[in-house]
C-alpha cells in the first residue's frame, strides 16, 4: 500500500494541520511516512504545498514524482490546479471551492470550475460554508480533510483520533468542533 | 528508545542534544532556522543548561562556538548556506587552529533558491577549509551522523561540516533516538598556543592540516558512509551524493537495470572506491544535489580519461535541485507525467501582510521619491524586500545582509543624490551597523531608513538582537542627533512621515530615519501567548 498526497493552499490557510493529522494517523497505523513542507518566504500569502507520502514499505524520496500522486487535497480551488503535473491519471482532486483572492488577475470563477471539472476525478465542495454552519469557521481545512478521507487508505476512526490528539492542547470544545468538521466533510463528499 | 517524527533540521537538533552538546549558536536563515528553534524549545536543553540564544550574525555564532570548544565543551553552529560566507573567516581559520571540544558546523543549502539569493554548495567550503564534510541522505542518518561528527571532531581536533539541503531540512520522517550521553566537562586546550595564529604558528599548523586532510580519506567512519553496491550492468555506473541517492532508489524501485551504484555521504572521498566503480564501467552518471563537485573532480582539467555524464554535459540540468522526475530522465527512463497546469492558473507571489508597517513606510517613501526620480533605493534582505514588487516597485537592490547601507555610500560617492538605504532591524544588527559607521565617518549624503518591526520577520519572527536599542546604537556610532528621526509608520501619520522623509532626503549629509512599529504577526502571536498565560493563571 502507498498513498502519495499533495497538499495545496495559500500561506496561512492551515495545510500543515491537515498534514500533521494524516501524519499522526500514519504513525498510529505503523506506516512509513515522509512529509516535505514549505517554510520561509512562501508563507506570506504565496502558494504553499506539502508532499505527504505514506506507505507500508520504506519510502526513499521526500518528493513525489510527476504523475505519481494519488490525491491532491487543496484548501483553495486555483491552487489545486497548480499541482496537476504531479497527479497520476487515476488520482483524485479534493478541493475547497472558495477562492482566496489576493492577486489582481485571479481567474474567473466559471473558468476555474470548468478547469476543475476537466480534470476528471474531482470533489469540489464549499468547505467554508460547511464549517460556518457548524459554528467553527476556522475548521474549513478539517472539512476538506474529511471530504478526502475516503481516498486515504486508513480507517476513518484513526483520522478522528489523530484530530483529537492534534487539538487536545486547545481543549475539548475545539477538539469536538474539528471532529464535527471532519465528519461533515466526509458526509458532504459522500452525498454529492 | 523512543521514535520521533522529525524534520531533518529537528533530527540534527535532537541528535546534538543527545550527543552531549553544551551550546548551540546560530542566526536564523531558511532552511536552517528550525534547528535552533527545536533546541530552544527542548525541555532537555533547558534542564541540561545548554546555551541556546540567537547570535547577531553567523560570524559571531561561529566564533562563540569556537570559544566554547576552546573551553573543552561540545558546540554546534547552524546557518543557511550564505551565512557561511559571513562566518567564513572564522570557519576557515578554525580548521587551522583546530578545536578542543567537538565542534560541528551545519550549513543548510537551498538549491533552486526557494528562499535565497543563490544556490551555492557548502561542500566546497568543506574542501576549501580542509575539514570533514558529512551529507546525510535521510533524517535518521542526519541524527546518527551528528554523533559521529562530534566524535570525528574530537578525534582529529577539527571542526566538522554537516551539509544539508532544503528537502532534507524541511521534510519529516520517523527517527530512532539513541541513549543520550553526558556533556564534556570544561578543559583548556592541551597546546596553549594552538589558537594563536601568528604566522610562525599558523604555518606549522597549516602544514599539519594539509597532511591530516589526506588522512581523512581513509578514516573508517567517513569511508563507512560511502557505499558501493555492485551491479552487473557495467554499461553505466552511477555516483550519487547525499539525498540524490533517494531519487535514484525511487526510480530503481520501479525499474532496476542493475547499475553499480556508489552512494557518497562523506568527504573527502577515498579514491579507491571511485576507482573501483569507474574502472568497471563504460561510463559514469553523477547525480549531485548542488554544484558538480564530484563530477568536476572526475573529469579533471583535461576531461578525457573517464566518460562522465552529469550537470556539465546537460544530462542533468546545470542548476536547480534534483527530484525523482529529473533523475528518471537522466537515467533515460520514461517518467510518468501528469496533466499540464491549466493556463488560467496565475502566479501567487508572497506579499506584505495586511497592516504591515513596512508597507506604510514604502507608501510614504514612494510618494516622496517621485520628486527625485527612480533607481535610488538600495535595500536589503527581509520582509521589506517585497517592496520590490507591485504596487511599490521601490527596491533597486537586494544583495547580501547589510549591503543597502554601504551600496548607498558607494553610489553617493559616485554622485547619486539622494541615495537611500532601506534596511530591517535584524539585518541592521547583523551587518548594517559597521557600514553605518563608514557613513558616519565620511558624513555620506545618504538617508538610511531602518524599518524596525522588533523582530526577525522573514524567517518566522525570531527575537531581534537589538529590539529597543536601535536608536541608542545609532547615536553611539556617531549619527548626528539632529538627523536621527523617529517615525511611526501608520497610515494616519502618512503626511507627517512624508515631510520627515523629504527633509532628510534633501539634507546633504548622513540621515537616519528610524520607522518603528511592531510586526503584526509577532504582535498577534505575543497577544495570544499573553492571553493563554492569563487563562492558565485564572
Ligand atoms: C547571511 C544571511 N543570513 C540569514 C539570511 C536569512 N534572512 C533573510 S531575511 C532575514 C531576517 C531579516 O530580518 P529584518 O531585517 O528584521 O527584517 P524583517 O524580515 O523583520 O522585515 C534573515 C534572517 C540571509 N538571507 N543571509
Amino acid at each position: 500500500m502507498k498513498c502519495d498526497i499533495i497538499l495545496a493552499g495559500v500561506g496561512g490557510q492551515g495545510i500543515l494541520s491537515i498534514a500533521a493529522t494524516i501524519g499522526l494517523a500514519a504513525v498510529e497505523e505503523g506506516l512509513f511516512l515522509k512529509q516535505s513542507e514549505v517554510h520561509g518566504m512562501s508563507q506570506r500569502g504565496g502558494d504553499v504545498q506539502s508532499h505527504l507520502r505514506i506507505s507500508d514499505r520504506e519510502i526513499h524520496s521526500d518528493l513525489i514524482p510527476h504523475g505519481g500522486a494519488d490525491l491532491i487535497i487543496s484548501v483553495e480551488p486555483m491552487e489545486a490546479l497548480r499541482y496537476l503535473p504531479w497527479l497520476s491519471p487515476e488520482g483524485w482532486v479534493v478541493t475547497n471551492s472558495v477562492p482566496y483572492i489576493n492577486i489582481p488577475d485571479y481567474p474567473d470563477n466559471a473558468e476555474l470550475m470548468a478547469a476543475l471539472e476537466d480534470t476528471g476525478n474531482t470533489v469540489v465542495l464549499d468547505a467554508d460554508s460547511i464549517a460556518r454552519e457548524l459554528g467553527s469557521p476556522r475548521s474549513g481545512n478539517m472539512v476538506i480533510l474529511g471530504a478526502a478521507s475516503s481516498f486515504i487508505p486508513m480507517p476513518f476512526e484513526i483520522l478522528e483520533h489523530a484530530v483529537q490528539q492534534l487539538f487536545s492542547r486547545k481543549g475539548k470544545e475545539i477538539v469536538d468542533l474539528n471532529i464535527q468538521a471532519l465528519v461533515a466533510g466526509r458526509e458532504a463528499a459522500a452525498t454529492r | 528508545m523512543q521514535k520521533l517524527l522529525l524534520l531533518g533540521d529537528e533530527a540534527i537538533a535532537q541528535a546534538a542534544l543527545d550527543a552531549g552538546m553544551s551550546g548551540m549558536y546560530a542566526y536564523p536563515g531558511t532552511p536552517s532556522t528550525e534547528i535552533m528553534e527545536y533546541v530552544q524549545a527542548s525541555p532537555g536543553a533547558a534542564s541540561g543548561n545548554v546555551r541556546r540564544e540567537w547570535s547577531s550574525n553567523e560570524k559571531t555564532a561561529m566564533e562563540a562556538a569556537l570559544g566554547m570548544s576552546y573551553a573543552g565543551k561540545r558546540a554546534m553552529v547552524a546557518m543557511k548556506h550564505v551565512g557561511l560566507n559571513v562566518a567564513a573567516d572564522a570557519f576557515i581559520n578554525s580548521a587551522v587552529t583546530g578545536v578542543n571540544g567537538g565542534l560541528v558546523v551545519v550549513a543548510a543549502d537551498d538549491p533552486s533558491m526557494h528562499s535565497s539569493q543563490n544556490e551555492q554548495d557548502s561542500r566546497f567550503y568543506g574542501r576549501f577549509a580542509m575539514v570533514p564534510v558529512l551529507e546525510p541522505r535521510n533524517q535518521q542518518e542526519a541524527y546518527d551522523m551528528i554523533f559521529d561528527a562530534f566524535d570525528l571532531s574530537e578525534k582529529y581536533r577539527l571542526p566538522v561540516l554537516i551539509r544539508i539541503t532544503t528537502r532534507l531540512a524541511h521534510s519529516r520522517a520517523a527517527v530512532q533516538r539513541r541513549e543520550a550521553r553526558a556533556q564534556n566537562s570544561s578543559s583548556l586546550p592541551a597546546d596553549p598556543r594552538q589558537f594563536v595564529l601568528l604566522p610562525a604558528i599558523a604555518r606549522k599548523q597549516y602544514r599539519a592540516l594539509t597532511g591530516l586532510y589526506e588522512k581523512l580519506r581513509t578514516d573508517p567512519v567517513l569511508s563507512g558512509y560511502n557505499r558501493l553496491t555492485k551491479g552487473s550492468n557495467t554499461k553505466a555506473g552511477i555516483i550519487t551524493c547525499g539525498i540524490a541517492y533517494n531519487y535514484l532508489l525511487e526510480n530503481l524501485r520501479l525499474h532496476n537495470d542493475g547499475h553499480p551504484v556508489l552512494s557518497l555521504a562523506a568527504y573527502p572521498v577515498n579514491s579507491d572506491l571511485v576507482a573501483e566503480l569507474v574502472g568497471s564501467c563504460d561510463r559514469v552518471l553523477v547525480l549531485e544535489e548542488g554544484y558538480p563537485l564530484i563530477e568536476e573532480q572526475l573529469r579533471g582539467l583535461l576531461d578525457r580519461d573517464v566518460k562522465v555524464a552529469g550537470r556539465l554535459d546537460g544530462t542533468v540540468p546545470r542548476d536547480g535541485e534534483l527530484n525523482p522526475s529529473i533523475v528518471a530522465s537522466s537515467l533515460g527512463m520514461q517518467g510518468s507525467a501528469g496533466k499540464e497546469v491549466p493556463a488560467i492558473v496565475r502566479q501567487r507571489p508572497p506579499s506584505f501582510c495586511k497592516g504591515c508597517g513596512h508597507a506604510d513606510v514604502f507608501a510614504a517613501l514612494a510618494e516622496v521619491m517621485k520628486g527625485f526620480g527612480p533607481g535610488r533605493v538600495f535595500s536589503d534582505i527581509g520582509c521589506y524586500t517585497l517592496g520590490a514588487l507591485p504596487p511599490y516597485n521601490m527596491v533597486n537592490s537586494c544583495v547580501d545582509m547589510g549591503a543597502s547601507v554601504t551600496m548607498a555610500v558607494g553610489a553617493a560617492d559616485a554622485g547619486l543624490f539622494p541615495a537611500v538605504a532601506f534596511i530591517g532591524d535584524s539585518t541592521f544588527t547583523h551587518s548594517g551597523m559597521t557600514g553605518l559607521l563608514d557613513a558616519v565617518i565620511k558624513d555620506s549624503p545618504i538617508t538610511v531608513i531602518i524599518s524596525d518591526n522588533s523582530t526577525t520577520g522573514m524567517t518566522g519572527g525570531q527575537q531581534s538582537q537589538a529590539t529597543g536599542r536601535i536608536e541608542s546604537i545609532c547615536l553611539g556610532l556617531g549619527v548626528n542627533p539632529d538627523h536621527l528621526r523617529v517615525i511611526v509608520p501608520l497610515r494616519k501619520n502618512n503626511e507627517e512621515n512624508m515631510a520627515v522623509m523629504a527633509e532628510e532626503l534633501n539634507h546633504h549629509g548622513l540621515s537616519v530615519i528610524l520607522a518603528m512599529r511592531e510586526c503584526i504577526q509577532t504582535a498577534s502571536r505575543n497577544k495570544k501567548a499573553a492571553a493563554a498565560e492569563k487563562n492558565q493563571a485564572e
